[in-house]
């Protein structure tokens, strides 16, 4: 169900990522609500992930990557100098393509973020913290009698919900997921994508996948990328994701929904 | 007719290969056996030695005896001075080397480019190049009398706290550059994950790369130490011939291998009680490193990641 009314709680205006001289994305103009799943679908080499790793500042990471335009997190520029990179990501969190716990317990896995960000908590409230975590990535009834256990004692797609645990922890408002079940088989994606169906009241989130299928199944609203003639990916299209798949405005994006490209 | 001839120019070419091909094989395995050998023939020998030597020294007393007076007419054969020499300016080198190469590991793999790295590194691993006997009257002409002695006026010329924090500067490079090579194969994606949830760069060294890497480390520390044992020209140069049972580390120790030194440079002649002790405390020596390269190696298959 999506919500129209609810609250902007990411915009991005004309944004453009440079990768050394290369322009990945240009143009990026999108807006995304809460308590609402975006999907961001398109080819592979289109900027999907780029866009993503641009709302909570992981370009930063990458010395090549140059950013302009606009990225408001709550009406805030998170490119403004005053804004913390860090505080950023601690609101905004991401999960990755593959599956990457740390080589750590499950609990000690989960509890990471409370710990780094340095709330003072007593040892319940850690607990019950972490367990909040574990139940709404539905993998809390799976592990709940061997929260000592190695992360790696786990198999890929409860690996992938420990991850979206890790990153619920430390309770974010936006959720990025890149393309998360990419390795993982149909049922441990089935899994992921009814726990976030669950989930998305209390979030927003914004998930990267290049199966349109997984966009249709999970999300509200659905942007459409791909790449111009300069390879530069842009947003070719965006609204309700019925619309999109129903009745595409662009030839590109029927081609592309209908398997014809990509 | 031309095909004849081909065929017998490849039949001729396969056949100089094989010949070539068996050539490196007999050369490369020559190679592998030498170094193979000669761990054997050390082995043998330094037992046959000790064999004669522990003919006339029971294996008790050798281990038990506080005392270590070989080079006297009233001999003792109590190793015990010099394996405490050995240990306590290893344990002091370690006390220098593992803290300071495992925070070099760490800037290395997280805090610099890797074009800092790439000439920073070679940098830090020239320290292990210096000739040791450079570091023995660097100990004994410099640190002792101008840095120790002021802070410890009563430290003694030939000390062991010199010797350990020589080779603690001798040994940094093992920690850094083995741990580094263990940071820096750490998945860049656990990196990642902890920047994601808002981590600032201290904790992602910290707390993340420097556990994953923790197998590398302490491989880094044990054979780091097992050198340090080792270390022959530091600990007679600056560590003073005095195979006395002391624990201050300000007056003078002989470590096992000066002691090596020490009569391997004398006039002890063959046959001799002297001349054997030597191979005594070789082969008790080999024995030792022996162990510890056991259980470093244990302990990194036990802790190791499979990432």
């Amino acid at each position: 169900m999506s919500e129209s009314s609810a609250p902007e709680v990411v915009r991005v205006e004309a944004l453009r990522v440079v990768y050394g001289s290369k322009i990945a994305i240009d143009d990026i103009n999108i807006s995304f609500k809460r308590s609402n799943i975006t999907a961001i679908i398109g080819p592979s080499g289109c900027g999907k992930s780029t866009l993503l790793r641009s709302i909570n500042r992981m370009n930063d990471l990458i010395p090549a990557a140059s950013v302009s335009g606009r990225v408001y997190f709550n009406g805030v520029d998170i490119y403004s100098k005053d804004v913390d990179p860090v505080y950023i990501r601690s609101r905004i969190g991401m999960v990755f393509q593959r599956p990457n716990p740390f080589p750590f317990s499950i609990f000690d896995n989960v509890a990471f973020g409370l710990r780094v960000n340095g709330f003072k908590l007593t040892k319940d409230e850690l607990y019950n913290k972490v367990k909040d975590a574990l139940v709404k990535a539905a993998l809390w009834d799976e592990v709940k009698d061997r929260l000592d256990n190695h992360a790696y004692s786990l198999s890929g797609g409860q690996q992938q919900r420990l991850c979206i645990a890790r990153a619920l922890a430390v309770d974010p408002e936006v959720l990025l997921l890149d393309e998360p079940t990419v390795s993982l088989d149909p049922i441990s994606t089935a899994r992921i994508e009814s726990l976030l169906r669950s989930i998305k009241d209390e979030y927003t989130i914004i998930i990267v996948t290049h199966n349109m299928l997984q966009a249709a199944r999970v999300s509200d609203y659905t942007a459409v990328m791909m790449p111009d003639d300069d390879m530069v990916g842009r947003i070719i299209e965006f609204g309700e994701t019925r619309g999109i798949f129903t009745n595409p405005r662009d030839k590109r994006t029927e081609d592309y929904i209908s398997g014809r490209i990509g | 007719m031309t095909a004849t001839i081909q065929h017998e120019a490849l039949r001729k070419a396969i056949q100089r290969k094989r010949i070539q091909d068996r050539f490196f094989h007999i050369t490369f395995l020559s190679a592998t056996f030498v170094s193979t050998i000669s761990l054997i023939v050390i082995y043998v020998t330094l037992g046959l030695e000790s064999f004669n030597f522990f003919a006339h020294v029971s294996i008790v007393e050798f281990l038990t005896s506080t005392k270590w007076t070989v080079l006297f007419a009233d001999k003792n054969f109590g190793v015990l001075p010099l394996l405490n020499a050995t240990v306590m300016t290893s344990l002091i080198a370690i006390a220098v080397a593992g803290p300071l190469g495992v925070m070099i590991a760490l800037f290395l793999s997280e805090y610099v480019s890797s074009t800092t790295r790439s000439v920073v590194k070679p940098v830090v691993e020239t320290l292990a190049g210096i000739p040791t006997v450079v570091y023995g009257y660097f100990a004994l002409y410099f640190i002792t009398p101008n840095l120790l002695r002021t802070l410890w006026t009563n430290i003694q010329i030939h000390n062991a706290l010199a010797v350990g924090l020589m080779i603690g500067i001798l040994i940094i490079p093992i920690v850094a550059s083995i741990s580094d090579d263990a940071m820096k194969a750490v998945p860049a994606d656990l990196r990642l994950a902890a920047y994601a949830v808002g981590s600032r760069k201290s904790d992602v060294a910290l707390r993340v790369v420097f556990p994953a890497a923790l197998s590398g480390v302490s491989a880094s520390i044990i054979l780091a130490f097992a050198r340090a044992m080792g270390e022959t020209m530091i600990a007679a140069i600056a560590g003073g011939f005095r195979s006395v049972l002391t624990f201050n580390i300000g007056e003078a120790m002989e470590t096992m291998t000066a002691y090596i030194a020490q009569v391997a440079t004398g006039d002890a002649p063959h046959g001799t009680i002297e001349y054997q002790s030597l191979f005594a405390v070789g082969l008790f020596l080999l024995l030792i490193t022996a162990v510890l390269n056991y259980i470093g190696i244990k302990v990194v298959k036990r802790w190791a990641i499979r990432y």
